[in-house]
């Protein structure tokens, strides 16, 4: 910091991790950015692009970053601010430089491939949700009347669990949670490549996110009549038998969605299916 | 014969509704989007959405009453047929999103339960906590996954729309750009589908999300798609002010009973909870005592504006901002009904609104605006299902749905009306699509040398803008002048001389945004030139919102020019006042003549709107005037009624006013 006025610095320091292309070598860069007030982090960045200068004056290309709603609840801006995986928008700088007032750090998440700077490519959490079936498998559009009623605690039950924005924090903190980043080999067609991709984002673990989604349309009045479907995806390969319990994704959820309550609700589901399945052979 | 592909630009409620209810009808759709679709802007829709219900009905209210209340709102510039088809579906839109797994709160009786919003006396609003867009959206999104899983769909998630491909004038599909891998393609398509939102970056800060540019949307204008009521920007009335945001607090803290106040003293330092209640100004309940709190949302913007700028009364001294209270609600109830939209306050703002009143000032939030679009009306007044003239632009082929199309919210949207309109139009357009790609030849058996060459027109643009010299102009910075400039003269009070200033204002930026340089010169993951582009797409637009409200010379909705307002009444003995009131409606009916129309942009090369009038059909609900709270208004409203019988009378046509307009579409309800 240089000088202060009215208590705040009159600028500050971001360290940004950046990477240029997946698979390039990865590279810190600072840069000195004007205190304003109500400042986050999405504002930072935002400044840094305008600026194309990096601290020691060097012009520099702005840092790509993903982000959308600016007031989490799209989950696109998440990042590791100062090492915690969060949402960019809700990290305020006030807040930031209190707990460290020499500089703010900025990384991308761990556990996704690069694809620039701080964007990652999450597609493998779309995936999982497709994976598991997280919908309601209704017979169409057509107007049938209102779907099943619901008592207020049930609502008060799912409406947390709905409220999951696909931001990937469960993810990041999760340690059975694992990078997987494929390349294409020689003369893979584009097909053949996503296809493979598919496979090993399927036997790869699907996630908190993902277990959750399960119990939100297992208690569904129309989607528990699936239910034995989603239990068998997250039966399968991949699914809650990896979990190790380590309760770090409830912690870091943006959203206060109750996690583990899901994970170890699934995880009695499973059971009984498996059971139930056992006999019914 | 090939299969026919429909390509839908937008995964908002609008391109999802779209989307699914085409795969459900065997038609093939790419879905395109700035983002993956679960991440549009639909999430930060927080209050609710309108129909009519079971229990609003034993109370009187119907389907015409809906649609009264969206077209009164909208103060009349909003064609009746669609607005009248959108309220007739609201309750089978309302169930059909239940039954796709809507977490919509309850009563203890397991109904769903239902909340008031503005411009209506009718409790209409169903909710999901204080964040209803973000579930409705999930549960298209899920929908969509499903068709995904399927086959039926294919997204096309990081891709900018770069305009449609015409051939003779009709739209064959479009270009398109991978924003990881920079790669321009076309998408040869049977019919190109816009929803793609609404336009508020022109404005700098806005409570809209980061990719609502309005790019798409001037990329069809520009190649030809006539833009309509580019003037009507909604300006919410209750938003926290950010640095890089505005952030939207929902109408519903309102309609679950927060008021809105000031201090009688001005820049009064104490805590808000010790002020006594006389020295508080509940200013939208003392000068509309009917809607309160709840007046539509031109008008408590205006107020609040008014409050702050001429009365002097903000809370603080160094910004602009009033009180909207909370804190007598209990906090469980706070929790259940309005938990999403508190715990944005508490994280950007640090205090806990439960216990303190909230600070809010207007932003600007919704365009009523947007490309002009068609429909066909039928003999009920409501529109021809399954007519391809439904949503259609004026290009054969491109339609416009969701915020990004002209139709429904006329001069001003009430709340809870937008989600309900996203996705009926989503649902609308799919069997008039059907139709049409039933009926011609498919896109993929055009040459091959039409998307080529589009292609190549858009590769070289994005190559001439990769080569420009440095030390140009810095796109961020022009977009900030250009937000500053916009916010100052287009949203709440509006000045023609200003305007005309904003308008040369910005005709020198966007030139000056054609000598942009780039940071970036690479071609991989390049947002700058990205945002470039965009930018270069935003002045187009910002022209056609300055040329309309310039041009405009009258008040209307959101569109507030203080020069041209029709005042109120409020002296005289009773003979003088009843010649003001004949007077006011006389010039209420010139006014009607001369300026009920859409303002229709057309664009010219030169980057500059050229503006015609469309009449507006209302031969549902006659205009009448909009009178919330206007001093002397029932006078105004007496003489204008009589006057109505009187007309009713000499005609032998449908009633006309207010009452029989209601019987005559009550009647089909």
């Amino acid at each position: 910091m240089t000088s202060h006025t009215n208590g705040h610095p009159q600028d500050f320091e971001v360290r940004v991790l950046r990477q240029d292309a997946p698979g390039a070598k990865t590279y810190w860069e600072r840069h000195r950015v004007p205190y304003e007030r109500d400042m986050n982090v999405i504002s930072v960045l935002q400044r840094i692009a305008a600026q194309a200068k990096s601290a020691d004056g060097r012009q520099v290309a702005p840092v790509a970053w993903d982000c959308n709603c600016l007031e989490e609840v799209c989950g696109a801006c998440t990042m590791l601010v100062n090492g915690r995986t969060r949402q960019a928008c809700t990290a305020l700088v006030d807040k930031l430089l209190e707990d460290n007032p020499s500089e703010i750090e900025l990384r991308p998440m761990s556990k996704f491939p690069v694809v620039r700077d701080l964007m990652v490519d999450r597609r493998r959490m779309f995936r999982a949700l497709q994976k598991v079936k997280a919908w309601v498998p209704v017979d169409g559009y057509f107007d049938k009347g209102p779907g099943g009623r619901m008592s207020q605690e049930e609502q008060g039950q799912a409406y947390p669990l709905s409220e999951c924005m696909s931001c990937g924090c469960c993810l990041e903190a999760c340690p059975q949670y694992t990078k997987v980043e494929l390349t294409r080999r020689d003369g893979e067609t584009d097909e053949d490549f996503r296809r493979r991709e598919t496979a090993t984002f399927d036997s790869a673990f699907v996630g908190a996110h993902a277990i959750s989604q399960v119990m939100l349309f297992n208690s569904n009045p129309t989607g528990k009549m699936n239910a034995g479907e989603r239990i068998d995806a997250l039966t399968a390969e991949g699914g809650i038998q990896v979990c190790g319990n380590a309760q770090n994704c409830v912690a870091v959820c943006p959203k206060s969605i109750p996690l583990t309550t899901s994970i170890a609700r699934a995880g009695r589901a499973a059971t009984v299916h498996s059971i139930k399945k056992w006999f019914d052979r | 014969m090939a299969k026919p592909r429909v390509l839908i630009v937008g995964g908002g409620l609008a391109g999802l509704a779209a989307t699914m209810k085409l795969a459900e009808l065997d038609i093939d759709v790419d879905l395109m989007s700035l983002t993956p679709v679960k991440r549009s802007h639909s999430v930060c829709a927080q209050g609710g959405i309108n129909s009519v219900n079971d229990q609003t009905r034993q109370l009187g209210d119907n389907e015409g009453l809906h649609l009264d209340d969206t077209v009164y709102g909208g103060d009349f510039l909003q064609h009746q047929p669609p607005v009248k088809e959108m309220c007739d579906w609201g309750p089978r839109i309302i169930d059909l999103m239940d039954r796709l797994g809507v977490p919509f709160n309850r009563t203890p009786e397991g109904f769903r339960d239902q909340r008031r919003f503005g411009g209506t006396l009718f409790k209409r609003t169903a909710f999901a906590g204080a964040t209803t867009g973000q579930q409705l959206l999930y549960a298209l999104d899920e929908q969509v996954r499903r068709w995904e899983a399927a086959g039926k769909v294919k997204k096309y998630e990081f891709w900018d729309f770069l305009g449609p491909v015409l051939e003779d004038g009709v739209c064959r599909g479009a270009v398109a750009q991978d924003l990881v891998s920079m790669e321009i393609r076309a998408f040869p398509a049977d019919a190109v589908v816009l929803g793609t939102g609404g336009c508020g970056l022109i404005y700098g800060r806005s409570t809209m999300s980061m990719v609502c540019t309005g790019s798409a949307v001037s990329r069809a204008y520009q190649a030809g798609a006539k833009y309509g009521n580019g003037e009507f920007i909604q300006v919410h009335p209750t938003a926290v002010p950010g640095a890089d945001k505005l952030r939207l607090m929902s109408e519903s803290a309102r309609g679950e009973g927060g008021r809105v106040w000031v201090p009688r003293k001005p820049h009064d330092a104490r805590d808000p909870r010790s002020i006594p209640q006389n020295e508080r100004y509940y200013f939208l309940e003392e000068r509309y005592p009917k809607y309160g709190n709840l007046v539509p949302r031109d008008i408590a913007t205006r107020e609040i504006f008014d409050v702050c700028v001429n009365d002097g009364l903000s809370v603080d001294a160094d910004r602009q901002c009033v009180y909207l209270d909370l804190t007598h609600i209990p906090r469980a109830e706070l929790d259940r009904k309005l938990g999403g939209i508190l715990s944005i306050y508490e994280k950007f703002q640090g205090v806990d609104p439960r216990d303190v009143p909230m600070k809010i000032f207007p932003a600007v939030h919704y365009s009523m605006g947007g490309l002009w679009a068609d429909y066909e009306r039928n003999a009920q007044g409501g529109l021809v299902i399954g007519s391809p003239k439904n949503h259609v632009t004026n290009v054969p082929n491109l339609y416009a749905i969701g915020e990004c199309d002209y139709q429904y919210h006329g001069a001003n949207r009430l709340g809870a009306n937008s989600l309900l309109s996203c996705i009926f139009t989503g649902l609308v357009v799919a069997p008039g699509i059907e139709t049409l790609v039933k009926n011609q030849k498919g896109a993929v058996e055009r040459p091959a040398s039409l998307y080529e060459s589009a292609a190549k027109r858009h590769r070289e643009d994005h190559e001439n803008l990769l080569r420009r010299p440095g030390g140009g102009e810095n796109p961020y910075l022009i977009h900030q002048e250009l937000g500053d400039v916009m916010t100052k003269t287009a949203t709440v009070v509006r000045r023609n001389d200003q305007l005309r200033d904003a308008y040369d204002k910005v005709v020198e930026l966007m030139d000056r945004a054609s000598r942009c340089s780039l940071s970036d010169t690479g071609n991989w993951t390049n947002q700058n030139v990205v945002f470039t582009k965009s930018l270069r797409d935003m002045f187009p637009i910002a022209l056609a919102i300055l040329k309309g409200a310039l041009q405009r010379d009258e008040c209307r909705g959101a569109h507030y020019k203080p020069d041209f307002a029709l005042g109120g009444i409020d002296e005289g003995e009773p003979s003088e006042r009843r010649r003001l009131a004949e007077a006011w409606c006389d010039r209420f009916e010139e006014n009607t003549a001369k300026w009920l129309r859409s303002t229709i942009a057309t664009h010219q090369s030169d980057g500059q709107p050229e503006l015609t009038y469309e009449a507006v059909d209302t031969s549902i609900i006659p205009p009448r005037p909009r009178l919330y709270g206007l001093v002397g208004g029932e006078l105004i409203e007496q003489v204008w009624k009589e006057r109505a019988a009187k007309r009713a009378a000499g005609a032998s046509g449908p009633g006309n006013g207010q009452h029989a307009a209601k019987t005559a579409t009550a009647a089909k309800a």
